[in-house]
């Protein structure tokens, strides 16, 4: 029985609040950085402040005289401690260039930040003072900050590379050979736009922590860390340290929002764990904020060049796209892979014939290495066709809205083999766009338009539109592997109901805000007829959860809940063995509902599964050949991965004086399937949209041409605040996925893909009558101002 | 995050206070909320060697209408002064102010004297006080003295207060009716003023200065003198930045705030004319 | 220098140097770990303490500063294991989702329903303009002040 045919679900589709809240609200829960770790050594990184510049001498001598200072190293005396360089899990290309990444740089500092010395001192504020008693002489050397100047080659960051381009990536999908550039030249109309997608700093509210503490005996490590990926750490660490890895144990404690920024194996965690098992003491870390917007990786960073041919309908027949990614300094875990999570989607919702030819090349910059920010190359390609479609409609001299609905994929199209041979699960792209146009009231919206954007207005009023896919439920392993990825996509459950009908679920994915205890605990919940509340989840430890690929992608769900939906029903399977042997009858003779098997037709013939499980505790009575307790373990690797879907609207006042956008309204309509906890989606979709807006509106990484970051506190940096954001109205529509039991699809990211083309659609609809025909990001009001008065000539 | 270490002391009385700062010089540095200082010793571009606490100095929180003017103590925090009833009925432009800087846990801690004394021009106090016309009251070894608003600010973070010279009181001349307009234009709410306008008017008398447009907070004087000719409104904004020279940095260009600051200050005089 | 400070309703001796922020002070001498540190330009607000009953970042204030004052943190709120009506309001409206951002929000709410009891939906955006949250949108922090400015 699946979830979607069960028409009577008890929890799940309810706003079961969550049982993470409590600890949370009332300061209780442990976040890596409140951990109690008697005698630990703090470590402090010291960081270059210039972006390209070797590195000639290196004094430690007046940070040693600090009281409280233990120890100071250098990358050079720390060069014999890795068994490896850092990590990078993504080899994207057979010729991929990787330069070897160390924890701290030895001859050469690449970006500011890059790591110089580790401190080691009894207490953080002795660190933090031994930073500035350590003298380096640098060279320094001209800073590459700029993509097409990193693309020429000029000035090569990585000597022993021989040049700045890490790889070139093509996906050329053509029914016949040379049909894009035919399509090109036949198109009735075609567009040609070019986009920058600025780097974005992802700003978890947490700062990165982490403790190292080794085992007196035996060789043994656990690493406490704010990390994404307890799983993956484990394995990488003790790679990179030469460890045996049954001797790593990581745990990840509270963990206070990630947005891919926590997807990492980073410098400080490899340096504390080598460091605490040279001084055989526990070693912990902190950032600093603008530590952290130097030191954790950076999101998106792309100059996306898209062209679309379109025929006299306007139905598109051509796309072609190039890409210059931005690596930054180094590769770290998927930093070359990024901008190919977007690749498959520069064709968005719509129909597209074989008619494909996109091409990334990624290079090295002196800046912060760039990885995976929510979304993860898929808001780039969004932003990429859902503008560019803006532009074919201005082109067309037709409504945009229209242009989609021509292109739009159709719902009895589904499941559809795109072009790239990638099936899409299922969709409705239209009914989505209609609900979305009628919630915002959209024909009531571009009359007040009409009215209100008059010749000489200072307020002008705009509506503007993004019809998105997200492609994730990361993903089936032998996708994984055509695309050179290093890893699976698989998740594991483990559920097992105790003596006395309580139930532990062992998950792989490791929750940082997005409420798997509670959403997890719903599934086993409604699988085995037991309440919410008397199941346990357990995550985050690899003692405990010892298998497992974390979270990120929007994969926890449609991926590591319905590998727990499987582990329910291998457990339900082999009850129903033991239930058919104590009842006396065929398993087939038997249901199971609300918790109880029994016999077809005779409900007084019943056993509960709480008499299941003791009796598979005490084993008196168990059917030949079975095993004693009551326990599954499922190794889930998804066929597909999953299309969440949508439309959002938003309707913007902008002020033609000063530049000032306000938004008025912002409508988000969102698929994700079935929705395991209605609460927690909207949660999503709230933060997810309010990333969104404040990458359209507010945020960028900004560096000046010798690759000093500009932004690198919360002032200077925008991450805007309650007042500085609408309301969002959110709504969905329920189009259930057909791969997987669930019918999830998963809704972390689609928030944040949906949300920033969406705004700057809407601001250049509302400054179209001054012939604005595009603008950049994010949308300031010093921008907006400018665009203005460009597209007057100049004149005010 | 962790400032560097300094020496720390405190006084109970401006005279006290006055004295300390003598004896330590261009070392030492007052301390009021702290919320101008220690942001700026957190990230260590500050390291004074003495911090000097003039935070429980009894007698200088007050807001006291004393005939023509009202008269604020330097230590009177934020939140008081923009909830201050006496401030409504005769200086509301200011009590307006006090209400936009920060944030409300800022406003609950940082001073009016202390924003004076920072001299920065960004901050919304200097430039709506010296709209105002205000009056400043510094306390040093040698007694009091009185300084125009127009007279103290010098330079960047520079006022005319000595290295032992403390201000003590704020008098802001009573408004007496006259209409008034503030614009606070930043792209957060929390964030400084990328432009500010602190305006009033009383038929073709006027007073405006701006926020963030120069090294120090600028009385736009050829605004009021354009009106007090007689100028319409949108002829004397267009004046706005006769006497500024605003600064080009991550938020806007040179051009950009000449722009903002004819604009802002046409809007600050329309709310103030009406 | 030495230190006296009441915090939930306790009186804590200590003895620090004055660089000690009050942030660092309540969270490693006294243990209490609830309060957050998010940022190092006073922006966040997840610091955000009562001091003497009013809203105030704990990082923008020196332990020596704090000394002789009454200070509430986030483990003050609840009482004898029931939660504050806007710790409830939060759980029920779903006003939190990694927490860290959470207890500064939930002291600063608190302290802007003391100024004032019945805001508006703008009042309660203006009123956490110093307090970020990176996960929730905000929508739903809103919607939870709301509530808990309804339920008195």
């Amino acid at each position: 029985m699946t979830i979607t045919e069960n028409k009577t679900t008890n929890v799940i589709g309810t706003r079961l609040l969550r049982r993470e809240d409590p600890p949370l609200l009332t300061g209780e829960a442990k976040f890596t950085d409140d951990l109690n770790i008697p005698g630990a050594l703090h470590l402090a990184v010291l960081r270059s402040p210039y972006a390209h510049a070797k590195i000639k001498s290196i004094n430690v001598s007046a940070a040693l005289k600090i009281a409280g200072v233990i120890a100071v190293y250098t990358g050079k005396d720390l060069q014999t401690t890795w068994a490896a360089p850092l990590p990078c899990a993504w080899p994207v290309t057979k010729d991929m260039k990787n330069p070897a990444h160390y924890p701290l740089a030895i001859d050469k500092v690449n970006y500011v930040g890059d790591g110089v010395a580790a401190v080691l001192a009894t207490n953080e504020t002795a660190s933090r003072d031994a930073l500035d008693a350590i003298d380096v002489d640098y060279e320094p050397l001209q800073a590459v900050v700029d993509l097409e100047d990193a693309l020429s080659d000029k000035n090569i960051i990585h000597n022993d590379l021989g040049t700045n381009k890490s790889y070139t990536w093509p996906l050329l999908v053509e029914d016949t050979p040379g049909c894009v550039e035919e399509a090109f030249k036949k198109a009735k109309y075609k567009i040609k736009e070019r986009y920058v997608q600025q780097r974005l700093i992802p700003m978890a509210m947490e700062p990165r922590a982490i403790a190292a503490v080794p085992q007196p005996f035996g060789g043994d490590i656990t690493l406490y860390s704010a990390t994404q990926i307890p799983h993956i750490l484990k394995v990488m660490t003790a790679l990179t340290l030469g460890i045996p890895e049954h001797q790593v144990r990581v745990i990840a404690p509270s963990v206070g929002g990630g947005f891919g920024s926590k997807l990492n194996v980073y410098a400080e965690e490899l340096l504390c764990m080598a460091l605490a098992r040279k001084h055989n003491t526990p070693v912990r870390w902190v950032e600093e904020r603008s530590e952290n917007a130097q030191a954790t990786i950076q999101g998106r960073g792309q100059i996306q060049h898209i062209e679309l041919a379109a025929d006299e309908n306007g139905k598109i027949t051509a796309i072609r796209v190039r890409i210059i990614g931005d690596m930054g300094a180094y590769l770290q875990l998927v930093t070359p892979g990024v901008p190919l999570l977007g690749a498959f989607l520069y064709g968005g919702v719509y129909d597209i014939p074989k008619a494909y030819d996109f091409s990334c090349t990624s290079v090295f910059t002196n800046l912060t290495p760039t990885d995976a920010y929510r979304g993860a190359g898929r808001p780039e390609a969004t932003f990429a066709i859902e503008s560019a479609i803006e532009a074919l409609a201005r082109e067309m001299k037709i409504d945009s809205f229209e242009l989609r609905k021509r292109n739009y994929i159709k719902k009895e199209q589904y499941p559809y083999t795109a072009f790239s041979g990638l099936v899409y699960d299922s969709g409705d792209h239209l009914t989505a766009a209609e609900k979305a146009a009628k919630l915002t009231d959209l024909a009531g919206v571009r009359k007040q338009q009409k009215k209100q954007n008059v010749p000489g207005a200072t307020k002008l009023l705009g509506v503007g539109m993004t019809s998105y896919f997200e492609m994730c439920g990361l993903a089936p392993s032998r996708v994984l592997a055509s695309l050179n990825y290093s890893a699976g996509g698989w998740e594991t459950a483990t559920v097992r109901v105790l003596p006395t009908n309580k139930v532990q679920v062992i998950t792989g994915s490791s929750p940082h805000g997005q409420g798997h205890e509670t959403s997890w605990s719903m599934i086993a919940a409604e699988k085995l007829g037991v309440a919410p509340e008397d199941v346990d989840v357990l995550h985050s430890d690899t003692a405990i959860s010892a298998l497992g690929l974390d979270t990120y992608g929007s994969r926890s769900l449609p991926v590591g809940g319905v590998a727990i939906a499987m582990a329910c029903d291998r457990v339900i399977e082999k009850a129903k063995t033991i239930a058919a042997h104590q009842l006396e009858c065929a398993a087939e003779d038997l249901q199971f509902v609300g918790g109880t098997f029994s016999v077809k037709g005779s409900p007084d013939r019943a056993l509960p599964l709480a008499a299941i499980a003791f009796g598979a505790f005490t084993a008196h009575n168990l059917p030949e050949g079975c095993e004693p307790n009551l326990e599954a373990q499922v190794s889930y690797d998804p066929p597909n991965f999953s299309w969440p879907f949508g439309t959002h609207m938003c309707v913007v006042e902008v002020d033609a004086e000063t530049g000032a956008v306000e938004i008025l309204k912002y409508i988000a309509v969102d698929d994700c399937g079935i929705q395991i906890n209605p609460l927690i989606v909207e949660g999503q979709v709230h933060g997810g949209v309010v990333q969104g807006i404040a990458q359209a509106l507010f945020e960028e990484a900004v560096y000046d041409g010798d690759g000093n970051l500009k932004t690198s506190t919360l002032a200077e940096y925008l991450v805007p605040a309650a007042c500085d954001v609408p309301p969002i109205t959110t709504a969905h529509t329920t189009t259930p996925s057909p791969t997987n039991q669930l019918g999830v699809k998963g809704i972390g990211e689609a928030g944040t893909i949906g949300a920033a083309p969406t705004v700057i659609n809407a601001i250049i609809d509302a400054l179209s009558g001054l012939g604005v025909k595009s603008m950049a990001m994010p949308a300031s009001p010093q921008t907006v101002w400018k665009t203005i008065q460009a597209a007057r000539g100049g004149k005010k | 995050m962790i400032p560097a270490a300094f020496d720390y002391k405190r006084a109970s009385s401006a005279a006290e206070a006055i004295s300390l700062v003598s004896q330590y010089g261009s070392d030492a540095k007052f301390l009021a909320g702290g919320h101008s200082l220690l942001p700026l010793m957190k990230l260590r571009l500050a390291q004074p060697a003495m911090l000097i606490d003039i935070g429980r100095v009894k007698d200088l929180s007050y807001i006291k209408d004393a005939g023509k003017h009202i008269a604020i103590g330097a230590l009177t925090r934020h939140m008081d002064v923009e909830t201050s009833k006496v401030l409504h009925e005769h200086a509301p432009l200011l009590s307006h102010a006090a209400g936009h800087v920060g944030d409300a846990q800022v406003r609950h801690r940082g001073t009016i004297g202390g924003s004076i004394a920072h001299a920065d021009p960004a901050s919304d106090l200097p430039a709506t006080t010296l709209a105002l016309g205000a009056t400043y009251v510094v306390q040093g070894p040698k007694g009091q003295r009185e300084i125009a608003a127009a007279n103290f600010y010098k330079g960047f973070l520079e006022s005319d207060l000595a290295a032992d010279e403390m201000l003590v009181e704020i008098r802001v001349p009573k408004m007496q009716g006259a209409g008034w307009g503030f614009q606070k234009f930043n792209r957060r709410a929390q964030d400084w003023a990328i432009v500010g306008v602190a305006a009033w008017r009383r038929k073709n008398e006027a007073g405006v200065a701006l926020v963030n447009m120069g090294s120090t907070p600028i009385l736009a004087t050829s605004v009021a003198d354009a009106l007090a000719k007689g100028a319409s409104v949108g002829d004397a904004a267009a004046l706005a930045s006769n006497e500024a020279d605003p600064q080009s940095d991550l938020n806007a260009s040179t051009e950009y705030r000449k722009h903002l600051a004819s604009v802002l200050v046409r809007r600050a005089l329309e709310d103030a004319s009406k | 220098m030495k230190v006296s400070i009441t915090v939930n309703g306790k009186e804590h001796h200590g003895d620090v140097e004055p660089r000690t922020l009050l942030v660092h002070y309540i969270r490693e001498v006294l243990g209490l770990t609830g309060t957050n540190v998010g940022c190092d330009s006073s922006s966040c607000g997840a610091c955000t303490i009562h001091m003497n009953g009013e809203a105030v970042k704990s990082c923008t204030i020196l332990a020596v500063q704090a000394d002789g004052s009454n200070v509430t943190t986030i483990e003050g709120l609840a009482k004898d294991g029931v939660m504050h009506p806007m710790q409830t309001a939060f759980m029920e409206n779903h006003g939190l989702q990694c927490g860290y951002c959470t207890p500064g929000m939930v002291m600063a709410a608190v302290g802007l329903l003391n100024e004032n009891p019945k805001p508006t939906e703008e009042q309660v955006r203006v009123g956490l303009e110093g307090n970020l949250c990176r996960c929730t949108g905000y929508h739903n922090i809103v919607k939870s002040v709301l509530a808990a400015a309804g339920s008195k």
